[in-house]
């Protein structure tokens, strides 16, 4: 089994895809098998997957390639190839368990939609593009899964296309993200001109691999930063992360999949797995691109963070959580902490879908009202909904102890605490911390007490298809504590590698009483705030200038809108001008030089040519007419003027004597 | 009076413009036609009095001339006379004013 | 005797004069057949083809016109091949695109005859006069049977490309007058030793590089192309983007590069400048396009200057590596093949709303997904296959053009990693205005594809993602001609 496995990894993306294929082949007709050959394709997916599992478990460091060869040209090759090892075995753990879970909820979720079976499609599609860079062991291999998995997020989150919005928010995510692809297809290009070959690890020649790392040289910085452009666009951190809110506008169960299993874990993924590009040359662990991963990931996770408090539709405010989460586990990475950025990456899927599941579970509840000040007092009414919501809230604040966010947060606390560059991202994380345990309290303050409102007054709970994903999520959100704590740091190991030991001790540290006071202080001062909240919210009455400013994500869209997007729509125009006017005046110009020099000659050729020959003919007419006259037809006259003739002879004879 | 070439050559230019005069003058085609055989006749004249008082007159290659102008002279006349005739079938007029079939 | 080849280039023909003579009733179905035909023994000029050698192969030669060393030599190489098939294949897709009169169907089958013989030319007086036998057809199409403003677009694009050729004879006389030849390969093998010497040798560069820059087109001597794309009827449009345009990037491999190596070196940055424009300046020009026929013809623009970035690349750079050269070139074929196929059938889906709803316009439409989903499905492939997405033909193509182009000239194909953006913008405006937002009223009596349109859709998309996913098939028929090539560039 396990030798087999180790050849057949890629049927893990390929179950999903062709699942995807044969239902937009022939699921026009029946709903049901359509949803059935998805789930199925990740049921497939996911039991693969279980099984590439278990050879990783048992060995430490565990890694198999397998290489192939796509095209030869000329006279090179172009290898790509699929990676087995801890890194990618736990992501397919994650992603395939959580989206068969988003796709079971999908079931109730669109059960009345009329595009049912191409919504499973996408969905299959998109997990099983994910899934495809996931076990990539090429940088190409994973920038073609990279782009299909954009593609499947534009589908998705445009897939109510009737909507305008959705079709605009569709068109910014696919943009966006794409502009950071740019950067990670030419940092692909140097990557690939420096090392000679994009396979991650082909037997110590592989560009992960020091004999590569080393042949790259001085340009490793830029490549590797250009690499990262790619995981700014796709992970939503500053300052592409626009396109993250606004994909709101898709089916909820596709908002849970891309913020918590697909899309911008893809990003994260990314910088962990060419984490050796940016390490080359480290010391003590700092390198200038992972110093730049960090900025971004500490801007990112503050501004999202802040932006989060004063928003009002229940999923911006959970997308902007996810985009100040992957700040958080960028700065993870850039610091060092690459086991406990994937931690928190892996936690975070199984919350975040809980969450963004348990906010469609609402949504559907309350007849697709989203702003969280029109619901209020679900919690009767929605037990189910309420406890697992509630389990991922303190999973996402980071809630110790039972809670597998609470510890990966503590991981990355310790990471960041001991960076020797500045300490200026440990405190913005401790700032963030508060600031999730805060909007996270407002929502769920809003959403599930106080007075019920119109729409909330007869919201049903959904039915079990919908809840029993939400409690699978929240029984693996609770589980995954487990095998994250300290004490048997236990994925930690498997992911990096060494061996494990049971520390009881290390249960309670001073980090652990400092996180526990954060999130405390996050969840009180929420509940002081919002006790009494109503329509507007109490923040929005005592500072309304900056509650305005983060309400309006700072503005950041219409400074884009004003800028970039004006200069470029300018840059547009005036090509076009130059097209119709420069460009195309000037051969105009010329043509008319050479119209000019028709003219010339036509003139020349009617004026004096033609007129020549005109003249010449119409005086000879002219003349003959002259002459006609004198031809009067009476011979007398032809006779006197043969006579006057004669005489004139005679005279001139006489005259020359 | 001594015959002189002269007086032979006052009378046949004086013939000659009384034929040309003639043959100006009047409209009926058979007059134009005597004009000219008048005019002939001057020019007859005019060879005989040249060949009279010629250095040798011996031989008669004036007389041989003018019999041989007169020859054609009445040749020319039948022809003429012809013409008219044909003319007069086809315009019902001998009236030349009327003729002017020649005009350009 | 008449070799394969011959029966190649004459089948179209026969079918222009059965067109004629025949008067048929139905003269795109005969077109179809004659276009089956010459696919037929296209394809068995495939199968004769050893891919493993380098040089010409099934070689006609025949004695033509001594007295100026022309005579009739006809013969494939992988690339030439390539374009043989890419023009059997382009052919009967534009004649299912709209039914054509029977004159339409003669002069397309003129202009397909002249095609072949332009690809299998190795004399260039042969080549100069199938080159130029493209041009009468094509003339007539648009001026005849084109749309609005037909008479200005035929004129100006007859002009413009004539004025090119007649620079083209003029530098090839010169070439001739002083080497004495004018087989492609002898004059190959005289240009690393210069052609002319002097400023004639620059005065024939440049004659030979407008001739082919119109015709491709590059910036700035592209003007005449959107005006006469716009107006062409669809089946022409796609011929002359798909087939037409080829012969300039043909050229430029098959010609300037080869005769003038050291003058590209010298004029390389500038080349490669124009290029950029090329590449950049046209999608954002499509952008802001409102005729989508317009908008696919500066897309065309822009796709056909990475063939002429992976072509400049490496013969301007000083040092190329073996496998720079290898990867650029092969991009540059594969990228011929692939815009072939992928801008014929984004003209087709737009020839396809046009019939549906008369006009073109970016704004004419809405909402098209929910009264026409599988023609928005179908269309979409062919715009993420043009705007590069891997998994279809546009990216593999793109990825080894930019591979080799970024070891000698990183700063040019980072920018042209713009157009790239550029692209996908211009697609992205389109299908949001096309697909998406409330179903337009004028839109709703359309129909979904109907039969006879699956018929030609499907193996297009498919032979895409073959493309896109396995693409050896391809590599295998010109690998040996860019090793060849590659060695004679380096």
């Amino acid at each position: 089994m396990n030798s087999w496995i180790t050849t057949n990894v890629w049927l893990i993306p390929t179950a999903p895809i062709v699942a995807s294929l044969l239902i937009l082949a022939f699921g026009k007709a029946a709903r049901r098998a359509a949803a059935a050959v998805a789930i199925l394709g990740q049921i497939v997916a996911l039991t693969i997957s279980i099984f590439a599992f278990v050879p990783t478990l048992q060995t430490h460091g565990f890694r198999a390639i397998q290489n192939f060869t796509w095209f030869t040209f000329g006279e090179q090759t172009l290898r790509i190839g699929f990676v087995l090892d801890p890194l990618a075995a736990a992501m397919l753990l994650m992603i395939t368990l959580v989206g068969l879970c988003i796709f079971v909820f999908s079931i109730g979720y669109m059960a009345e939609d009329k595009n049912f079976y191409r919504f499973f499609a996408y969905l299959s599609f998109f997990s099983g593009a994910m899934l495809g860079v996931v076990v990539a062991n090429s940088l190409l291999l994973l920038f073609v899964f990279w782009d299909l998995v954009g593609l499947a997020s534009f589908l998705l989150i445009g897939f109510w296309i009737e909507r305008p919005s959705a079709a605009a928010a569709a068109k910014k995510a696919f943009i966006t993200t794409r502009i950071g692809d740019m950067g990670f297809f030419l940092g692909i290009l140097w990557l690939y001109h420096r090392s000679g070959t994009l396979l991650f690890y082909d037997g110590g020649r592989g560009c992960l691999e020091p004999i590569a790392l080393s042949a790259i040289g001085s340009s490793v910085t830029l490549i590797a930063l250009l690499i990262f452009c790619g995981a700014i666009g796709k992970s939503g951190q500053f300052p592409l992360h626009v396109w993250l809110p606004d994909a709101m506008e898709g089916p909820t169960p596709v908002s849970a999949l891309i913020h918590a299993a697909t899309m911008v874990a893809a990003g994260v993924f990314l910088v962990a797995r060419v984490y050796p590009i940016f390490a080359v040359g480290a010391i003590n662990g700092v390198t200038t691109s992972l110093t730049i991963v960090v900025w971004i990931g500490v801007i990112t996770g503050l501004m999202a963070a802040l932006i989060a408090v004063a928003q009002f539709d229940i999923k911006r405010i959970l997308a902007y959580s996810t985009v100040s989460q992957l700040g958080l586990m960028m700065v993870s990475l850039g610091v060092g902490g690459v086991a406990a950025g994937i931690m928190h990456l892996l936690a975070h899927g199984f919350f975040k879908a809980l969450l963004f599941l348990g906010a469609g579970s609402v949504i559907h509840g309350v007849h697709h009202e989203q702003d969280i000040r029109k619901m209020r007092g679900l919690r009767k009414l929605m037990p189910v909904t309420f406890a697992t919501y509630a389990i991922g809230m303190m999973a996402l604040s980071g809630v110790p102890f039972f809670f597998s966010g609470g510890w990966t947060k503590e991981e990355i606390l310790h990471a960041t605490s001991s960076w020797p560059r500045s300490h200026l991202p440990h405190y913005s994380i401790l700032i963030g911390v508060i600031l999730t345990a805060l909007y996270m309290t407002r929502q769920i303050i809003y959403v599930f007490f106080g007075n019920r409102r119109a729409a909330s007054e007869h919201a049903p709970e959904s039915p079990s298809v919908m809840t029993l994903p939400l409690i699978v999520l929240a029984v693996c959100a609770v589980f995954f504590s487990i095998v994250l704590t300290p004490a048997w740091p236990w994925l930690e190991s498997y992911l990096t590698g060494h061996a494990a030991h049971f520390e009881p001790r290390l249960l309670i540290q001073p980090m652990i009483l400092v996180s526990l006071a954060l999130v405390g202080a996050g969840v009180s001062i929420g509940i002081w705030i919002y006790r009494r909240a109503d329509e507007t919210d109490p923040l929005q009455h005592a500072q309304p200038a900056l509650f305005r400013f983060l309400e309006n994500k700072m503005w950041i869209d219409e400074i884009y809108d004003r800028t970039v997007i004006a200069f470029s729509k300018i840059l547009a125009r005036l090509s076009d001008w130059m097209d119709r006017h420069v460009w195309d005046g000037l051969v105009q110009d010329i043509g008319r030089i050479g119209q000019f020099f028709g003219r010339v000659t036509t003139s020349a050729d009617e004026r004096v040519i033609n007129a020549g020959v005109d003249e010449s003919t119409s005086g000879a007419q002219g003349l003959g007419r002259l002459m006609s006259r004198w031809h009067s037809g009476q011979i007398q006259t032809y006779l006197g003027a043969v006579a006057l003739g004669m005489l004139a002879l005679v005279l001139l004879y006489a005259w020359l004597g | 009076m001594t015959p002189t070439l002269q007086l032979f050559l006052i009378l046949s230019a004086a013939l000659f413009c009384i034929g040309l005069l003639a043959a100006l003058s009047r409209r009926h085609a058979i007059f134009i036609l005597i004009g000219i055989e008048m005019m002939l006749a001057a020019a007859n004249i005019n060879f005989i009095a040249f060949w009279r008082f010629a250095p040798q007159p011996a031989q008669p290659t004036g007389v041989m001339v003018a019999i041989f102008a007169i020859a054609i002279a009445a040749a020319e006349a039948a022809v003429g006379l012809a013409m008219v005739i044909a003319v007069y079938r086809h315009f019902r007029s001998t009236n030349v004013d009327q003729l002017d079939r020649l005009k350009g | 005797m008449v070799g394969l080849i011959s029966i190649v280039i004459l089948i179209p023909l026969a079918g222009a004069i059965a067109l004629y003579i025949g008067q048929p009733k139905n003269a795109r179905t005969v077109a179809l057949i004659f276009n089956a035909l010459s696919a037929f023994y296209a394809a068995m000029l495939w199968q004769k083809f050893d891919v493993t050698a380098s040089g010409l192969q099934i070689v006609e030669r025949h004695a033509w016109i001594p007295s100026i060393a022309a005579e009739y030599l006809v013969g494939v190489d992988g690339l030439s091949l390539l374009l043989v098939l890419l023009t059997s294949l382009v052919f009967p897709f534009a004649f299912s695109a709209q039914r054509l009169e029977r004159g339409a169907c003669a002069l397309m089958l003129v202009m397909q005859a002249a095609l072949y013989g332009t690809f299998t030319a190795q004399n260039f007086v042969l080549w100069f006069l199938f080159y130029e036998m493209t041009l009468v057809p094509a003339f007539l199409l648009i001026k005849i049977y084109g749309g609005e403003n037909r008479d200005y677009a035929a004129v100006k694009f007859f002009v413009y490309t004539f004025l090119g050729s007649i620079a083209m004879l003029l530098a090839f006389l010169g070439i001739y007058l002083a080497k004495g030849t004018f087989d492609f390969a002898a004059l190959a093998g005289l240009g690393k030793t210069g052609l002319l010497g002097g400023k004639l040798q620059w005065l024939a560069f440049a004659g030979i590089f407008l001739g082919l820059a119109v015709k491709v087109p590059l910036f700035p001597f592209h003007t005449w192309l959107p005006d006469a794309y716009q107006t062409a009827p669809t089946g022409v449009s796609m011929v002359l983007t798909g087939a037409l345009s080829k012969m300039g990037v043909y050229g430029f491999i098959r010609l300037l590069v080869p005769l003038f190596p050291n003058e590209i070196k010298i004029a390389g940055p500038w080349l490669l400048a124009l290029v950029i424009c090329s590449i950049v300046l046209a999608p954002l020009a499509a952008w802001a396009q409102r005729d989508l026929k317009r908008m696919v013809a500066y897309l065309s623009i822009s796709h056909l200057g990475y063939c002429l970035l992976g072509l400049f690349a490496i013969t301007a750079g000083s040092t190329s590596s073996l496998i720079d050269m290898h990867a650029a070139l092969s991009g540059v074929f594969l990228q011929i093949f692939n815009h072939g196929l992928t801008a014929a059938a984004l003209f087709y889906f737009v020839g396809l709303l046009e019939q549906r709803r008369g006009l073109r316009g970016i704004d004419d439409f809405g909402g098209l997904m929910q009264r026409t989903p599988l023609l928005c499905g179908w269309m979409s492939v062919a715009m993420f296959s043009s705007l590069g997405l891997p998994g279809l033909n546009g990216f593999v193509g793109e990825f080894l053009i930019f591979k080799g182009s970024f070891a000698t000239a990183a700063s040019f194909t980072a920018i042209a990693v713009l157009g790239l953006l550029f692209t996908a913008v211009t697609f992205m405006r389109a299908m949001q205005a096309l697909f998406s937002g409330p179903l337009a009223e004028s839109c709703s009596g359309f129909s979904d594809i109907v039969r006879g349109e699956k018929f030609v859709i499907v193996p297009v998309t498919v032979l895409m993602f073959a493309i896109g996913i396995s693409p050896q098939f391809l590599f295998n028929i010109f690998n040996a001609t860019v090793v060849q090539m590659a060695r004679l560039f380096a």
